[in-house]
């Protein structure tokens, strides 16, 4: 685990490496009597050039992290913080936490009707560079990560989501990653639902980006998989809500033949104290 | 989930599709006295056991229970066979009667709309009168309006396409309203011959108190694309009918755009001449404060083997903009292997605007592909704003995408590039003008 020391240094300052800071962060759902404690003091720290995954089994909160670091109006702060480079995301917008250098590939990406990949993709880089991109330039980048995921390049005409396979969802997920560059990515299980070939063309596109540097990983997975095509610098086991053991990639081989089985029940236990 | 037979809302979260909640015996749900005219019945009964489950794309087998069968409907060419209605009759009773009455005097009047055409090659226009046996020939009018509309018109316009033929570009009418306050009485006919493949379009403008009826007779093995803009002044009156007869494995698309005018009432209309025939319902409408617009649709599937399937997208903005949209769908004894599916979703973008939804499904046998429908009302879907901030796209920016791309899904169906760029253009401009879109609330279900 990296040790907590950096300050925190200005969203706008280029690549000297980004970190994002989650501390004792609790989130619930619902509302009033209805509200659910969902995340129950949430640490992590995530530096640029580091990848971390994050285990755990399903119900866990996996995806209540993400989306609570995204910003989704769905999950409430309770307490906690989070910052990106000493930055307060939680006093951000969703749409100021993207351009701030937050990405979160999707676990289920939503459809938008009569809205075109290429609209989309085109409104997005505008919005995080602050500029329309120029148009040659970006046509023949569109075209390259296309290409290199393996994408049809009709797809670039469809709706965004509609219609799509589970794979083209997540491949699509991953196209918006490689062309918008940002700090932090959370990539919450693109894996899941991926047959053995779009799994590796998924992870080499995530590859590519963790060796251009100065990106930070946080790897969203219920199984091991995808962990053989990307190697964590470090795991961590989430369950009930919180994080309850980390190690490095090792730690995933003892999941991969274990599972979750011995966690739960300390959980389970630990509710019950 | 059962159907809700009335979506009035104006303030739900877009709902999930509902699977379909067959009406029962039409004699149950007519009210007492409504008599002959009450047209096909507008409020289906809550779920009533085997729902034929459908969404677009899925299919249910072996179709759901028949559900009796209901009154016909009542139609004549005879103006005065209906009355003149009050507005508390089923097929008026949203409509605002003050502002239709001259469309429903039936003053006859030598005013006319003006015309611009583009006809190419292969494409006749004539006209003919009174008597015509073509116009015998016709679906008859289903209310007072559409019944003035072909008495007072003296005779109808001619659209003729010739057998097979295959025209390089759309067949353009437009028609202007010159601003007179006499009502303009307007009767079209569009004739597509057998395995012709045709598009015309009927593009309405200006300001015009106009009852027009149009029907489309389209050949076996045809292929038609009717659109309908209305794109009117304001102030503008428009209600007519509109009918397509189906020929044997032809296919028949019809898009209803209605962005301009005071008033809109269009009635929509498909049988099916012949099995094998299929039929798509497009339409999208904006209404702003003032405007009502009412579409209601009527499609009749009486022998076996054809499709239908219709949606309509309708967006609201401003005090007391209102929009209605009725899908009455039936599926006669003798229609076995019929696939139909029918969506209505409604975007409020402000308070105290109204869109009424009453879709309805008649199944009268079992032995069906599947049916269904479906119909929303409420405001914008959180998760598509929330996807579109998440890639730093800002929130007012992210619902213009929203609203605009609500409605490209429909008009990119018109398959006319420069048609759809005007309609599209104009849909921004109106979207431009919307004032604090960027301080609408978003909600989460
Ligand atoms: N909107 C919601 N309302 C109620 N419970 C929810 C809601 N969203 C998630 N949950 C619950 O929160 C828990 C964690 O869900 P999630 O974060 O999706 O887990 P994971 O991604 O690890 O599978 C689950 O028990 C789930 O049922
Ligand atoms: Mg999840």
């Amino acid at each position: 685990m990296s040790v907590d020391t950096q300050t925190g240094t200005t969203a706008g300052t280029p690549s000297t490496g980004s970190v994002l800071e989650i501390r004792d962060l609790h989130v619930t759902v619902g509302e009033g009597d209805d509200a659910k404690e969902i995340l129950r003091g949430v640490d992590l720290t995530v530096r640029a050039g580091e990848t971390h995954a994050i285990m755990g089994p399903n119900g866990s909160g996996k995806s209540t992290l993400a989306y609570s670091i995204a910003g989704h109006p769905k999950y409430t702060i309770t307490g906690g913080t989070v910052t990106l480079d000493g930055e307060d995301v939680l006093e951000m917008s969703v749409d100021e936490r993207a351009r701030a250098g937050l990405f979160l590939a999707m676990q289920y990406p939503v459809e938008v009707p009569g809205v075109s990949v290429s609209n989309f993709l085109r409104t997005a880089a505008t919005a995080i560079k602050g500029e329309a991109p120029k148009l040659r330039t970006w046509v023949k980048d569109v075209k390259s990560e296309m290409e290199q995921l393996e994408m049809n390049p009709t797809f670039a005409e469809r709706n965004v989501n509609e219609g799509f396979s589970g794979g083209e969802k997540k491949r699509h997920e991953i196209l918006q990653m490689r062309l918008l560059k940002p700090r932090i990515a959370i990539l919450d299980e693109t894996d899941s639902g991926l047959d053995v070939d779009a799994l590796r063309v998924v992870s080499e596109g995530v590859n590519r980006t963790r060796e251009e540097g100065q990106v930070g990983v946080l790897l969203i997975t219920h199984y091991t998989r995808i962990l053989r095509y990307i190697k964590p610098d470090f795991v961590h086991v989430f369950v009930n809500g919180k994080v309850v053991e980390e190690g490095g990639a090792e730690l995933a081989e003892k999941l991969e033949n274990e599972g979750y089985a011995s966690y739960l029940k300390a959980a389970a236990e630990g509710n019950q104290a | 989930m059962s159907a809700s037979p009335e979506n009035t809302s104006t303030t739900d979260a877009l709902a999930e599709d509902v699977a379909v909640a067959p009406a029962t015996l039409a004699g149950e749900l007519f009210a007492a006295g409504v008599g002959a005219q009450a047209g096909p019945p507008t409020t289906p009964a809550p779920g009533t056991g085997a729902a034929g489950q459908a969404s677009p794309g899925a299919h249910s087998h072996g179709g759901p229970a028949p559900t009796g069968s209901p009154a016909e409907r009542f139609a004549s060419t005879d103006p005065d066979a209906f009355g003149v209605p009050t507005g508390r009759e089923e097929t008026w009773r949203f409509t605002p009667m003050k502002r239709i009455r001259p469309l429903l005097d039936g003053a006859s009047s030598d005013a006319h709309l003006t015309w611009t055409t583009d006809l190419p090659e292969g494409v006749e226009l004539t006209s003919v009168e009174a008597g015509d046996p073509l116009l015998k020939g016709l679906p008859d009018p289903v209310d007072r309006l559409a019944a003035l509309a072909r008495q007072r018109s003296g005779g109808a316009a001619v659209v003729r396409v010739a057998a097979e033929a295959q025209l390089d570009r759309p067949v353009t009418l437009g028609l202007a309203g010159t601003g007179s306050d006499e009502v303009v009485w307007g009767q079209l006919v569009v004739e597509v011959g057998a395995f012709a493949k045709a598009t015309v379009v009927l593009d309405h403008s200006g300001l015009a108190r106009y009852a027009g009826g149009v029907t489309v007779l389209v050949g076996d093995s045809a292929q038609v694309t009717l659109v309908s803009v209305q794109d009117w002044a304001p102030g503008a009156v428009h209600g007519g009918q509109y009918d397509a007869v189906v020929g044997r494995d032809a296919t028949f698309r019809q898009v209803v755009v209605t962005l301009g005018g005071d008033l809109v009432r269009l009635v929509s209309n498909v049988q099916y001449a012949g099995p094998g025939g299929s039929a798509e319902l497009f339409g999208v409408y904006f209404a702003d404060e003032t405007q009502h617009q009412e579409h209601r649709l009527w499609v009749d599937h009486a022998v076996p083997n054809c499709t239908s399937n219709v949606l309509y997208k309708g967006a609201l903005q401003g005090e007391s903009a209102r929009t209605v949209w009725i899908g009455d769908v039936r599926i006669r004894p003798a229609a076995t292997g019929t696939e139909t599916y029918e969506l209505n979703r409604n975007l409020v973008l402000t308070d105290g605007a109204r869109a009424d939804s009453v879709p309805n499904l008649e199944i009268e046998t079992g032995e069906i592909v599947g049916a269904g429908h479906a119909s929303a009302t409420g405001r914008f879907d959180d998760e598509q704003l929330f996807y579109l901030c998440s890639r730093g796209i800002d929130a007012e920016t992210a619902r213009r995408l929203v609203v605009r791309g609500f409605f490209a899904d429909v008009v990119q169906h018109i398959g006319v590039n420069e048609l759809q760029d005007r309609l599209m253009a104009s849909i921004d401009t109106r979207l431009g003008a919307l004032p604090g879109l960027d301080e609408q609330p978003v909600e989460v279900a």
